[in-house]
């Protein structure tokens, strides 16, 4: 089984076509790194694999499942199980740090509830669960994040927030991750810390990541293949070790 | 040559620019001019006249006249009031307090949760989902635009005379007023921190309690703070229907034309308003002062 099938893929925002017959598989534990310029679709592409954007045609299977055919609580087991790290972070701006990394954890409520409601227990970080605490002061001690868990997420520096958004995804306990440049706004030696951390995670606990780039470097370290976008379509799908860095830096003409 | 960076003489292909104004259309001139003809005919239906205005001074003069008699400070005469007429129309500007809070609360409740039922796409996309927000959203509209004063009439007839009609009224009233501006605060709310949340497999429903409710939250207070100053303006005059509070005994005052106890009641209505709207103020402006800090 696969991790991930995509078959034909296209989206296009009224008559703009944004990705174009993409078609590519990627094997369970593996790392890829997409790559592409500004615009290419790349994030476009990562929203489309949970859905958070509703493709315009083509299939994809996660790990062996047709999620385009998936109605909402199927979605939503689905996505309980891959952690998505946004391009914009995107942090409930007023609530704690560690509400918001708590968050990550309202899938598996469902999971283990029928009850509709089973979430609201971690809505905010006073009514969570021990377990629930501890396992998010866990999540940010992984990023190194701890001592500011009650400040409000709207107060934190660009590089404090992704590192948020990486516990929250943590926190899921997921088999996959899907990460839209996780380090972008990192410094130079938080961007390597993150980035070593997500890859041995991945390998350690067989975990499946995704993670667009802007650095080739990182790209080609970090990923045990590239697959590059170049105006919506498939343009490179390759073992990294079999790539040379100006065959990259052609993707971006 | 200069060294400026941008070189604005270049005969570059700026073909390109953004054209200045839009053009505008014959449609919308003709608009322009129905907005004038709309104008002139209004002020003639409205029997607008400055001669009336003018006109009107006599009555006028008479009516200050005697709402402010010139009494004595001491000793008892026919515009004196009692310590006994006092405390009454304390008691009934206190009731008015409560009919307004008690009101506004509730509606503000129910408000939220039609408010809910109503944003487009907050808890749902589905077609069933979507008929609910529109038929929520019809619902508001009707509590909105049926005047208070209908419905105060309508609630003395279900309810009787008294506080309860009146409370019922601002209730009403703050539904429509809530319902509506908090279903445009929290759809004006940037989406991607919910979206966020059902990527990792909330429900609509925490998304919106975890992501939405609390982004808009300030916006939330501040429209609860509004309609309770609404409230209190709007519960004046339902006691001129029955539906209790201090206007049961200004229209009193009215009808028996004793415009001097009615000034009194004015004056104290003024003075409950005023105080209103000043802590509400206050209390608005510290919410906007604690989001701004943190930006
Ligand atoms: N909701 C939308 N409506 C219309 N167009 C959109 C929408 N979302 C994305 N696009 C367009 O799709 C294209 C691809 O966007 P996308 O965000 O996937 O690019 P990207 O490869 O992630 O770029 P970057 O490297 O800058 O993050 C862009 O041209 C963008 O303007
Ligand atoms: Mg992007």
């Amino acid at each position: 089984m696969n991790a991930i099938e995509v078959k034909h893929l296209s989206k296009s925002y009224a008559d703009f076509e944004v990705l174009r017959d993409i078609s590519f598989t990627i094997g369970v534990g593996e790392s890829i790194a997409i790559i592409g310029s500004n615009g290419a679709g790349k994030s476009t592409l990562l929203k489309c694999l949970t859905r958070i954007t509703e493709p315009s045609q083509g299939s994809i299977n996660v790990f062996g499942d047709p999620i385009l055919k998936f109605r909402t609580g199927a979605l939503r087991r689905m996505r309980s199980s891959i952690g998505v790290v946004f391009q914009k972070h995107n942090l409930v701006p007023r609530l704690s740090v560690l509400t918001n990394v708590i968050h990550g954890d309202i899938g598996r409520l469902h999971n283990v509830s029928k009850f509709p409601l089973a979430g609201i227990r971690n809505w905010g970080q006073i009514s969570a669960s021990n377990r629930t605490r501890k396992k998010a002061m866990e999540a940010l001690e992984m990023v190194s994040l701890s001592h500011l868990a009650l400040q409000r997420a709207d107060t934190l520096s660009g590089g404090q927030s992704q590192r948020v958004a990486i516990a929250r995804a943590l926190m899921q306990e997921p088999n996959m991750i899907l990460a839209d440049e996780p380090v972008a706004s990192l410094d130079p030696v938080a961007a390597n810390d993150v980035m070593s951390l997500f890859y041995d995670l991945c390998k350690n606990k067989n975990i499946t990541l995704i993670f667009t780039s802007h650095n080739v470097e990182h790209a080609l370290e970090y990923g045990n293949k590239v697959l590059a976008i170049k105006n919506g379509r498939l343009s490179l799908f390759k073992d990294s070790n079999s790539i040379e860095i100006k065959t990259l830096q052609a993707e971006y003409d | 040559m200069t060294d400026s960076p941008i070189d604005i003489d270049k005969k570059s292909e700026l073909n390109n620019l953004p054209r200045r104004y839009k053009k505008i259309s014959i449609t919308r001139y003709f608009i322009y001019l129905a907005l004038i003809v709309m104008v002139i005919w209004s002020f003639q239906g409205s029997q607008f006249s400055f001669e009336g205005l003018l006109d009107s001074t006599q009555y006028f003069k008479r009516f200050l006249g005697e709402a402010f008699p010139s009494i004595g400070i001491l000793g008892e005469n026919e515009h004196s009031i009692t310590w006994k007429d006092t405390f009454r129309y304390t008691r009934e500007l206190i009731e008015t307090f409560q009919m307004a809070f008690t009101g506004t609360l509730l509606g503000i409740i129910f408000g939220f949760i039609l408010a809910l039922l109503s944003s487009k796409g907050l808890l749902g996309n589905s077609r069933p989902m979507r008929l609910v927000q529109e038929t929520v959203k019809a619902l508001i509209l009707l509590f909105r635009t049926v005047p208070d004063l209908v419905w105060a009439i309508i609630f003395v007839m279900l309810v009787g005379l008294g506080a309860f009609a009146g409370t019922l009224t601002i209730m009403v009233d703050t539904i429509g007023f809530c319902g509506r501006f908090f279903a445009e605060e929290m759809e004006d709310v940037d989406k991607s921190p919910a979206d966020a949340l059902e990527s990792c497999g909330a429900t609509k429903l925490d998304a919106t309690f975890a992501a939405v409710v609390p982004a808009a939250m300030p916006g939330l207070i501040t429209t609860s703070l509004f309609a309770f100053e609404k409230a209190i303006r709007g519960s004046v005059v339902l006691g001129l229907v029955g539906a209790g509070g201090i206007g049961m005994s200004l229209n009193a005052l009215f009808n028996w034309m004793a415009y001097d106890r009615a000034m009194v009641i004015i004056g104290m209505i003024f003075a409950l308003i005023f105080v209103v709207e000043q802590v509400s103020q206050y209390l608005r402006r510290k919410v906007t002062q604690n989001e701004e800090k943190r930006i």
